[in-house]
This record gives C-alpha cells, sequence and structure tokens, in this order.
C-alpha cells in the first residue's frame, strides 16, 4: 500500500484561526519517512513543538489528514535575535492506494514525532453473481 | 502452444525483476541524505531577555540524553545523534525525509555568558537553551549627575 501526496504544499500558507484570539501562523509540510512492512504501512512525521494534545490525524475514505499546532518555543517577551528556522503549524496530506483497516491503525506521539500504523484492510470476499440463463 | 522459456538472471522467479529494483531503491534511502551531510546542522534561533540569550533548536524525536551541550567562554556546542530507524530488513521505503544521523554544531555568542546559570530544556522536540550574562560582565549603568 503506497501513500500518495494528494497535493504538494510549496513552502508555506498563511492561515488565520477563528474566533476571538485571531492566529495567523505559517503552515508547514512536516518531513515523513514512510515504509511498508508486509501488511501495514507506517508514516512517522516530525512535528517538533506540537503537544500530544494539538496533534490531528483524520482518515476519511483513503485520504488521510496529518496536522498539529505548535505552541511557542519561547515565551512572549523575548526579543527575536536570528533566525534560521521557521515556526508554524504543520498540516500534509496523503492519499493511501488500499483501504486501511481501521479498526487496527495504532498512532503515537511523542517528543514531536507523530508514528502511525495502518494495516491494510482484510480483501473483501468476491461475491458469486449467479448468471441466469434466457 | 509453444513454451518460451525465458530468464534473463537464470533464474524462474518472475518476480525477480521487481524484487531487484526494489533493493535498488531501499539503497537509494539508505544513504544519507545529500542536504543533511553538507549544510549546518541543527539550524537554531536566538532570542533575547533583558539580561539572557534563548537558543531554540527542533530536534525532533530525540530524547534529552542524545542531546550532549557544552559551553565555554562566548561558545555554546550541540552535539548528538539520532537513533537508528528500526524499520526492520523486510520493510520498503517509499521516502524518507527525516533528519538522521550524528550532529555537531558550535556558536559564538555575542557575550560572555555564565556556565552556571544556564536553563537548557527539551520539550516535544524543541531544545530551548536560556543562558545568563555573568554579573560582572552585565553592562554597568553609570549615574549622570546634573552639575
Amino acid at each position: 500500500m503506497m501513500a500518495q501526496e494528494l497535493s504538494t504544499q510549496s513552502g508555506r500558507e498563511i492561515a488565520r484561526g477563528n474566533g476571538a484570539t485571531d492566529r495567523a501562523a505559517m503552515v508547514f509540510d512536516p518531513m515523513v519517512d514512510i515504509f511498508e512492512r508486509g501488511d501495514t504501512t507506517v508514516i512517522v512525521a516530525d512535528m517538533p513543538g506540537v503537544t500530544p494534545d494539538d496533534v490531528d490525524v483524520t482518515l476519511e475514505r483513503q485520504i488521510l489528514t496529518l496536522s498539529g499546532q505548535i505552541r511557542a518555543h519561547v515565551p512572549d517577551g523575548y526579543r527575536r535575535l536570528s533566525s534560521e528556522y521557521q515556526e508554524g503549524d504543520y498540516k500534509r496530506v496523503f492519499t493511501l492506494s488500499a483501504e486501511v483497516d481501521q479498526s487496527k491503525i495504532k498512532a503515537n506521539f511523542r517528543n514531536g514525532v507523530l508514528r502511525l500504523e495502518l494495516p491494510r484492510a482484510a480483501e473483501a470476499k468476491p461475491k458469486k453473481i449467479s448468471v441466469k440463463a434466457g | 502452444m509453444l513454451h518460451t522459456s525465458f530468464a534473463p538472471f537464470g533464474r524462474t522467479d518472475p518476480f525477480v525483476d521487481m524484487h531487484r529494483m526494489q533493493r535498488e531503491m531501499n539503497r537509494v534511502f539508505e544513504d544519507f541524505g545529500t542536504s543533511r551531510r553538507t549544510t549546518i546542522y541543527p539550524p537554531v534561533n536566538f532570542w533575547a531577555g533583558p539580561d539572557s540569550i534563548v537558543m531554540s533548536a527542533e530536534l525532533p524525536g530525540l530524547t534529552q540524553d542524545d542531546i550532549e551541550l557544552t559551553v565555554k567562554d562566548t561558545m555554546i556546542s550541540i552535539h548528538g545523534a539520532y537513533p537508528s530507524q528500526d524499520a526492520g530488513d523486510d520493510a520498503v521505503w517509499s521516502r524518507r525525509e527525516r533528519p538522521r544521523g550524528t550532529f555537531s554544531r558550535s556558536v559564538e555568542l555575542p557575550f560572555h555568558i555564565d556556565p552556571e546559570n544556564i536553563d537548557a530544556r527539551f520539550e516535544n522536540g524543541v531544545l530551548t537553551v536560556e543562558m545568563q550574562r555573568p554579573e560582572d560582565d552585565k553592562p554597568k549603568r553609570i549615574k549622570v549627575k546634573a552639575s
């Protein structure tokens, strides 16, 4: 089972939050490792700065969406001196090439890394269709 | 029916080509990402407090034990190693973007810091190091008297 990118996000887009807190954050693609072991596809995504509560994984049919919201790396009141990397929220969307057995999905999040194990669903039994003569 | 026997590699396994391609594909992913080796890692951000300087770096997937932080005079150094992937021998890779291997970086700071007064935290894959200036090193406020 392969995981294909649904849309390639070239760099970042500005996303505005809703509600009273107008959160304008950059959104980045998290870096991923994807490999298959037998019938299971494993996706590991780096989302540093995100806590386990702020990670979101949704699977609708074969479309897998990974997203995470960060907490600021440095508290308010500090002045920025130099910047080699940008902080931002994460989002990446994949299309899986096969049905996933949703009841057997394993997901965990530690040290800013999301790990998903997606086992392929058992093949549906072929249905015998009777052909009537005449 | 005329049977033709075609076994280019001297074998009868019809999947030999596919397996060979898979092995070659895995080999591509085995090498260190070329960009990682030649660029400076990890990228760091610097912030300033009233009397302190804060360095932050993203090191997802590491734990405190994987990171080594040393400080001397005006130099702060960070070394570490990403734990090796536990994908298994039968894994077939599709994408390999995450950082791997060892890294080492030294950064020159704009002033001396007090090695006894450093607060280093590692949370959710982000390292934050807050360093204080030594007391006697801080710029002193000079009173201007009206004459």
